[in-house]
């Protein structure tokens, strides 16, 4: 299967700081994948490398076959045209009502007739279930629905690639499993391709096609959801159950309690 | 003891470099919105929307302090000119002093803390809640889309409420002089009329406040574009737009009034 997105051996530093660390992977065109890890092991980097926000230090990061790193402006804004990205909460235009929202990519890249690209963005809407909302301003809408009209924003000029920053961080059971659902659908009724960076473990395992486990800026394991399930990778293994103790301590070091409280030989 | 002296060098050293890092990213900055600007004329509306929210929103607080600053040199002019017997000439020294001077002045200070606070607000909430981000993701350059229409509407709108500053402050003028104390109306008309110079007042006028437009929304823009991502760097930048604007626009007045009227 051909894939959509490659990258390779992709290293980047934030000042003295290295974020990644010989990063390699590949996203099959029409599959869901995931990329998992705790907070700050580099996942949003990782997207902001293939929305070409930000050029790798090391190695290369090549979409639709065309090295991201390497583009020039107006190639940049080119492939971008055929993204879509949900941010953690929505980053929605809060000057604009839903409808605008959904309707500006329409707006900035077309010349349809007002009428079609209103008709198009209430399309949108009508696929995140929020048709009847295209009158609020975002003030107005819940965290749920404002993630949903970010989602119908993200697929406005339907994109090959779809990419999730955290989708369903602050989200109430009920906003995930909608999100969780649409993201899935969405992607296969459009036939796109989507890169779910995320650490709500169970409710992505049940929608990816793949999984990317990073930790400390590298991938520390990969498979499918049932192969990360049953991983024996103790890291892995804590982070999918959940567990206080594992390779990551529940206690930070910080030398001896006793030391710290001032008991002992010095205090006697 | 010499470390220490080192070490403040040292900060002191790291300050400037950092100061002049700094103007070469807002001159960048300033440049590349001029080169991107074609979005803005192309799309006018967008400016027009703008010169609303930073003119139009602007002209309340312009017009009550054009006419409390109008008055006031009604009556320190009138106290002064009347010891000297010239309590006519109070509309000269009224109109004079606001075009030249109070008018693009004050006026530019109104609008650096009402607006230019407004703008870099704006634009730094943008950026820290991803909005910035978002549209460079969907392909729409932020330079071009946000910042273009505003930095044109803050200019525009500029030397059209330094004007109306100046208007009414006159009509405030005029209303203390005249109305209130009794100066003859025709004297005050008259004596402005044939002492402002078209060129020499208004003309300079307009071009100081539109060179104040220029700064206070260019400063406005940058501080808001390159605001850390949080609360405090944004209230942070807040406060250099309003302090920055307000010294850029006393020192450039000085600066163009030694060009524009040196030889009067």
């Amino acid at each position: 299967m051909e894939n959509l997105v490659e990258i390779k051996d992709v290293s980047f530093t934030y000042g003295f700081r290295p974020v990644l660390k010989g990063i390699s992977m590949t996203v099959p065109r029409g599959k869901v994948v995931s990329i998992m890890g705790l907070s700050g092991c580099g996942k949003t980097t990782l997207l902001r490398l293939i929305g070409g926000a930000l050029r790798p230090r090391r190695g290369e990061v090549r979409v639709a076959g065309r090295v991201v790193n390497r583009m020039r402006r107006k190639e940049l804004y080119a492939m971008r045209r055929k993204m879509g990205m949900l941010y953690q909460f929505g980053a929605l235009f809060t000057d604009m009502s839903v409808l605008e929202n959904v309707a500006f990519q329409i707006r900035e890249h077309t010349d349809l007739p007002e009428d079609l690209v209103q008709d198009l963005a209430l399309m949108k809407l009508h696929a995140v279930g929020l048709r009847g909302a295209h009158n609020l301003m975002p003030a107005e809408l819940s965290g749920g629905m404002a993630r949903r009209v970010a989602l119908a924003r993200a697929i406005a000029l339907d994109p090959t690639l779809i990419m999730y920053d955290e989708p369903f961080t602050g989200l109430d059971p009920i906003s995930m499993g909608v999100i969780s659902n649409l993201l899935r659908r969405l992607n296969d009724a459009l036939g796109a391709t989507s890169i779910v960076v995320t650490h709500d473990v169970q409710e992505t395992l049940k929608i990816v096609d793949y999984v990317y486990f990073m930790a400390d800026g590298a991938i520390v394991a990969h498979g499918t959801p049932d192969q990360i399930r049953n991983s024996d990778k103790p890291l892995v293994h804590q982070f999918v159950w959940g567990e206080i103790d594992g390779p990551l301590p529940f206690h930070m070091p910080g030398g001896s309690y006793a030391a710290s409280l001032g008991l002992g030989a010095s205090r006697a | 003891m010499p470390e220490r002296i080192v070490g403040g060098v040292t900060r002191i050293g790291q300050r400037v470099v950092n100061g002049i890092w700094r103007l070469g990213y807002a001159s960048g900055f300033f440049l590349m919105t001029l080169l991107r600007s074609g979005t803005s004329f192309r799309r006018f509306s967008l400016v027009i929307k703008e010169i609303y929210f930073a003119g139009v929103l602007s002209l309340i607080i312009i017009v009550v302090s054009g006419l409390f600053v109008g008055m006031v040199l009604g009556l320190q002019g009138y106290e002064t000119l009347q010891k000297y017997g010239s309590s006519e000439a109070v509309g000269t020294l009224v109109a004079l002093s606001l075009t030249r001077e109070l008018g693009p002045v004050v006026a530019a200070l109104l609008f650096a803390s009402r607006a230019g606070s407004a703008m870099t607000a704006e634009i730094g909430l943008m950026k820290a809640t991803e909005q910035i981000s978002a549209m460079e993701m969907m392909a729409v350059d932020p330079v071009a889309r946000v910042i273009g229409p505003r930095f044109w509407g803050g200019v525009i709108s500029m030397p059209l409420l330094a004007a109306i500053f100046s208007a009414v402050g006159v009509f405030g003028g005029y209303l203390i002089a005249v109305v209130t104390i009794g100066v003859d109306s025709g004297a005050f008309w008259s004596q402005m009329q044939s002492a402002v110079d078209f060129r020499h007042d208004i003309v300079n006028g307009v071009i100081k406040s539109a060179v104040f437009g220029v700064a206070v929304t260019a400063i406005a823009l940058f501080e808001g574009y390159d605001a850390p991502p949080t609360a405090e760097g944004v209230s942070g930048a807040t406060t250099r737009t309003v302090v920055t604007s307000s010294l850029a626009i006393l020192g450039l007045d000085f600066v163009l009034t030694a060009f524009m009227f040196k030889g009067i």
